[in-house]
């Protein structure tokens, strides 16, 4: 016996079509989780990541004991969360004597695992440890800059992994219209070795400079930290290749009715429809035919509406 | 799209997603201090933010009440989609009907001309054209059985009809959930097991019920349960047997003697309930004061409760017989 639900409500219905499949994809929320022990570093790192990706994230104060990432088991209850929150991407933050200070940063495809890496922190240095002058500082929800400098990205696979995963965790939404005073931020990243990198947020500084393009300044604003490798897992190729795939990969349809010739170029043909020349109405403004004109026009009318019935029946 | 510089080195830049790589610049790996490593990551930085913003800053831009407004090109970083890509819907019974036999789907209009009242009535909702409902006579065909009634005939059709109409759905729904491609706001939901043969669904019992069932069974045994191995999670059968409650034998400090206190209630209520001469004076009293009461304020008050509350029983309504 299956039974139809639909959602009973306007607002019910919004929310479960915002989250339903599209096929250009807006934004990816963030699911920020504690494991079962954290230490200082982890949780401010945590806390102050929330706060750089306010508008779309979640954070979940809880201890989860049971989430193990690189596990075969310990997915479940992260893909659940996902799928509870719609988020596709997700940091967790746990402290271990193996692992001290860790941060498994992970993205979803479809509410199942897709790709993990692991890092850990050093040197990290909060938002609220930083000086500056508060009105650079950058506001929320603005696109970001983000900045890759070393061969390293290029040339260490973990590295290369790495640096995706920053920009989808960075970029924000994707929009086609951007308001040129809105860019007050940028994440530096920065291979100073080919298993660390340090990562910093500025504020950026506009200033005058001769031309149309303002002069850009950083200012060492939010939270840095070195992040140091630890595991990865790539995502299987099957499941890459139907997650890369766009709208645009598919086969273009074939383009009806378009010929192109040597001589005449681009040809096509119109098709008409068949017009009734005896029923075609035509203005007779000849002055004699005034009064039967107007005669006429008044039957004409009835028998017009009469077709229109006829025809939309 | 690339950019070169003066010293002539070639970055990567993502106008869409506002995204430089520099690939070729090398950190010393003999580190020196912190702030210089600092200095010289963010300086790198500087240089490729200067980049994008000189590609930003040259596109053609629009003025608006807030800045300037650029259009953004695509971005060319290719990235994981979230979820896949909407799988198409297959056609319905209907749609494959309809694309076999070759019938169009016409474009109806909300409000139609209703002969009878003379003016254009809505096609569906209130006051509708053509109400199934709304027949006033239906008249006797030769083939109609005389005790039928033929507007509850109408009704029944009226549900069959719904009612396989649901079932299409239903049946349509299926399929596209097989096929992946069932709409957002819709989800299919088991309400009940499968029904096999004529067995009743079995009832789940709870925990409680369960630990109470094991109880008996328990006592049942020659030792009374008392031996019986428990597993691990079993909790200890609660007391079982008479529950008695046991008065304290000696009295405490100051604490009233309640054996005794309880024998001599026991026995004043004999005593007074088997002796007609003891009288309760202040019960008698109270009585007698009632109803004095009672008879001063008059007999209306007989049953003590307001009238506004009662339903009042109007004498000259007749029983009506609804016979349904």
């Amino acid at each position: 016996m299956m039974e139809i639900r639909t959602p009973k409500t306007g607002k019910a219905k919004r929310v479960l079509e915002k989250r339903a499949p599209k096929l250009v994809e807006t934004g990816k929320k963030t699911l920020i989780l504690h494991g079962t022990k954290t230490s200082a570093t982890v949780s401010s790192v945590l806390m102050e990541l929330y706060r750089l990706k306010k508008g779309g994230a979640i954070k979940y104060s809880r201890r989860n004991e049971n989430i193990r990432p690189f596990e075969s088991g310990g997915e479940t209850s992260l893909e659940f969360f996902s799928q509870k929150t719609d988020c596709s991407l997700f940091v967790y933050g746990s402290h271990t004597k193996k692992r001290p200070d860790n941060l498994v940063l992970g993205r979803m495809y479809d509410h199942q695992v897709y790709d993990l890496i692991e890092v850990g922190i050093e040197n990290f240095k909060s938002l609220l440890s930083f000086s500056y002058d508060k009105k650079f500082a950058p506001h929320e929800g603005t696109k970001p800059f983000i900045c890759f400098t070393g061969e390293g990205f290029e040339n260490v696979p973990e590295l290369k992994h790495l640096k995706e995963v920053l920009t989808d965790l960075f970029r924000g939404e994707v929009v086609d219209n951007l308001n040129l005073t809105g860019l007050d931020r940028a994440y530096v990243c920065s291979a100073i070795s080919p298993t660390k990198v340090f990562l910093t947020h500025c504020a950026l500084k506009l200033k005058r400079s001769g031309t149309i393009v303002p002069r850009m300044e950083l200012v060492e604003v939010g939270p840095s930290m070195d992040l140091v490798i630890r595991r990865n897992r790539l995502p299987n190729e099957s499941l890459m290749k139907e997650a890369m795939r766009t709208s645009k990969d598919k086969p273009k349809k074939k383009e009806k009715n378009v010929d192109q010739d040597a001589v005449r170029g681009k040809i096509g043909k119109i098709y008409m429809p068949d017009q009734k020349l005896d029923e075609m109405h035509l203005h007779d403004k000849s002055k004699g035919l005034k009064r039967e004109r107007k005669e006429s026009k008044l039957l004409n009318e009835e028998t017009d509406s009469k077709k229109k019935k006829k025809s939309s029946e | 799209m690339e950019t070169e510089t003066e010293t002539d080195q070639i970055y990567h830049i993502d106008v869409g997603n506002l995204l430089g790589f520099n690939p070729n610049h090398r950190f010393p790996s003999a580190p020196s201090s912190r702030e210089e490593l600092v200095k010289e990551c963010l300086e790198e930085a500087r240089k490729l933010v200067q980049a994008i913003a000189n590609a930003l800053f040259n596109f053609p831009s629009t003025e608006t009440n807030d800045g300037p407004i650029v259009q953004l090109p695509p971005p060319t970083t290719k990235l994981p989609r979230e979820k896949h890509v909407p799988r198409p819907k297959p056609p319905t019974k209907w749609e494959e009907f309809a694309l076999k036999k070759g019938i169009q789907k016409r474009k109806k209009d909300k409000v139609v001309w209703d002969e009878q009242t003379d003016q254009f009535k809505r096609r569906h909702g209130y006051d509708r054209v053509n109400d199934d409902n709304d027949v006033p006579i239906i008249e006797a065909k030769a083939t109609d059985e005389p005790g039928e009634d033929p507007f509850a005939k109408r009704l029944d059709e009226k549900k069959q009809r719904v009612g396989k109409q649901q079932k299409n759905r239903l049946q349509n729904l299926k399929a596209a959930e097989k096929a992946g491609a069932l709409p957002s706001h819709v989800q299919l939901a088991a309400t009940s097991l499968p029904i096999s043969g004529t067995k009743s669904q079995p009832k789940k019992i709870g925990k409680d019920e369960l630990g109470d069932v094991a109880g008996l069974a328990a006592t049942s045994t020659a030792s009374g349960g008392k031996f019986d191995k428990k597993l691990p999670g079993e909790k200890a059968p609660k007391k079982q047997g008479k529950h008695h409650k046991y008065l304290p034998v000696v009295a405490g400090r100051g604490a009233v003697n309640q054996e005794k206190e309880q024998t001599n209630n026991v026995l004043s209520k004999i005593i007074s309930k088997h002796s007609h001469e003891i009288l309760n004076v202040g019960k008698a009293i109270n009585m007698y004061n009632v109803k004095k009461e009672k008879k001063k304020s008059g007999r209306s008050d007989k049953s003590g409760r307001s009238d506004k509350l009662k339903p009042k029983k109007d004498i000259t309504k007749k029983p009506t017989n609804k016979a349904k």
